[in-house]
């Protein structure tokens, strides 16, 4: 049962806030070894960091180590108080994120009625953030840089929250945790031998909402953003130090939360078929599932990275406005119609 | 309710601080974030309510999106750095009258509607199907006719964009 109920509201709190900073901090640093460190060096047929720890595991404890000790720069020209602040309201945009994911029927850090609708909302706050970086920096390549992620971000939030809608009408509720007893409890055409994860239902959904995500997390190939090319590295060009650390753990924890949030609406969250959905035993190893469920879509992620050149800016904007939200808004209808009919 | 009573007397200094900031200043792009945190403390206000819905429509539409196009805006014409002193406007006295007319207006209406009315008790947020409920009976006409207002400015700027 819940064992946080016989705690008190503040002690309660103070757990919640640490299992979060975990949830947060671990899957990004797992992302960042397994997938940044090591599958990049097997596609590009070399071997990665191997010094530190076995098979270079530690690298991303020394990389931290390292960022820390450098020094905090900020430019002359820049407006100071603007510029400290920008990375921090990235993080705080992935740490209120992560508050709406269930890792079991009992184990959730919060209830929200409205859900899934509440992380969409919060995620669009980075932007705020990504804006303050790029304009502070007193930098032409800066601000460059932050125009042309406001402009992705505001293109494709809009099918990213169209593609969850197909998955709210079919769930009939915007609660995580809904979502998944719906898909727990559902049927295949009257089998419900693996419930109903929406990935077979919603596969468009699914499909629209992934290319999304990776626009939204700045990843190439959608990386115009920060494209060395053409400007060093956008909004990210004068951050150094201690500051530059924290956009680095935002973006790849922002990506380890948004695979889970892929994987509890699409791939059925904490649920494995075959146990009762009420099961206490998935306040245990509800989270592992979750996590393991995460990594996968995580690994679609970065496969796609390391894999495609870099989008156009012109073509980036065409494929958000004229395929996805045209394709996305048919996924609603048909989604709609299907449910009253069927 | 002592809780609630406290934070919302909190969250309106702020409120009010940053919206006489967001008048006060004299860089345009300070101007915008200090709007961020009035917005942000709207939000907060629906959610002491138990507004849920509302909240975090607050957020996503105001601050995700108005305040992003604000900045976005700000930034592709005239991103100066430090201090413009073009920005306040020489003539105080008709937009403070506004303001003051305008804030008048909206505290009697709203005092004078909510006069009696209770939150409940249990600080049970209002659900989502209790929103659609109400949107899809009670307020179908207004619902409708919003909408169809808000497809009308979808063409015209469709139209104003495409000078052919």
């Amino acid at each position: 049962m819940n064992v946080l109920a016989d705690l008190a509201y503040w002690q309660e709190t103070i757990i919640k806030v640490l299992i979060g900073l975990a949830a947060v901090l671990l899957p990004a640093g797992t992302i960042v070894y397994l997938y940044l460190f090591k599958m990049m060096s097997f596609m590009q047929s070399r071997l990665g960091p191997m010094e530190a720890g076995p098979f270079g595991s530690m690298q991303p404890l020394a990389e931290v180590g390292k960022w820390i000790q450098k020094e905090d720069i900020f430019p002359t020209k820049a407006d100071k108080r603007v510029f400290a602040a920008a990375p921090f309201v990235v993080l705080m945009s992935t740490f209120l994120l992560v508050i709406i994911l269930p890792g079991g029927p009992d184990a959730t850090f919060v209830d929200l009625n409205v859900g899934i609708y509440f992380g969409l909302a919060v995620s669009s706050v980075s932007v705020i953030g990504i804006l303050m970086a790029g304009w502070s920096s007193a930098n032409k390549y800066s601000l460059l840089g932050g125009i042309r992620a406001a402009g992705q971000l505001i293109a494709y939030e809009l099918p990213m929250i169209l593609a969850v809608v197909g998955v709210v009408i079919q769930a009939g509720t915007m609660n995580m945790q809904g979502i998944v007893f719906a898909q727990a409890e559902g049927e295949i055409f009257g089998w419900g031998g693996i419930g109903n994860p929406y990935i077979i239902t919603q596969f468009l959904g699914f499909v629209i909402f992934m290319i999304a995500i990776q626009a939204e997390l700045t990843q190439p190939p959608f990386d115009m953003p920060i494209a060395e090319s053409e400007l060093i590295s956008g909004y990210l060009t004068e951050y150094s130090g201690i500051r530059f650390l924290l956009f680095f753990i935002g973006e790849f924890a922002t990506s380890g939360v948004f695979s889970a949030i892929a994987a509890t609406l699409f791939l059925g969250g904490w649920y494995v078929p075959g146990i009762d959905p009420h099961n206490d035993i998935f306040n245990v190893i509800g989270p592992l599932i979750l996590f393991g469920k995460m990594m996968l879509v995580a690994f679609f992620i970065y496969w796609f990275r390391f894999t495609y050149p870099r989008f156009r800016e012109d073509q980036l904007q065409r494929l958000a406005w004229k395929v996805l939200i045209p394709l996305s808004l048919v996924n609603i209808v048909a989604t709609g119609v299907l449910k009253v009919v069927l | 309710m002592v809780a609630q009573n406290i934070f919302f007397g909190i969250m309106a200094a702020i409120m009010i601080w940053a919206a006489l900031r967001v008048v006060t200043t004299k860089n345009v792009v300070h101007a915008a974030l200090w709007l961020v945190i009035v917005l942000a403390g709207v939000a907060g206000q629906f959610l002491l309510l138990g507004a849920e819905f509302v909240g975090v429509t607050q957020i996503l539409v105001y601050i995700g999106a108005v305040v992003v196009l604000f900045l976005f805006g700000i930034m592709l014409t005239r991103a100066s750095m430090g201090e413009d002193e073009n920005v306040n406007l020489p003539n105080r006295i008709v937009p403070a009258t506004v303001g003051v007319l305008l804030f008048g207006l909206m505290a009697f209406a709203t005092i004078d509607y909510w006069r009696d009315a209770e939150l409940p008790k249990d600080g049970s947020p209002t659900t989502v199907e209790a929103v659609s409920d109400s949107i899809f009976s009670d307020f179908i006409v207004p619902f409708e006719a919003t909408s169809v207002l808000l497809l009308a400015a979808l063409i015209g700027a469709i139209v104003v964009a495409r000078k052919e």
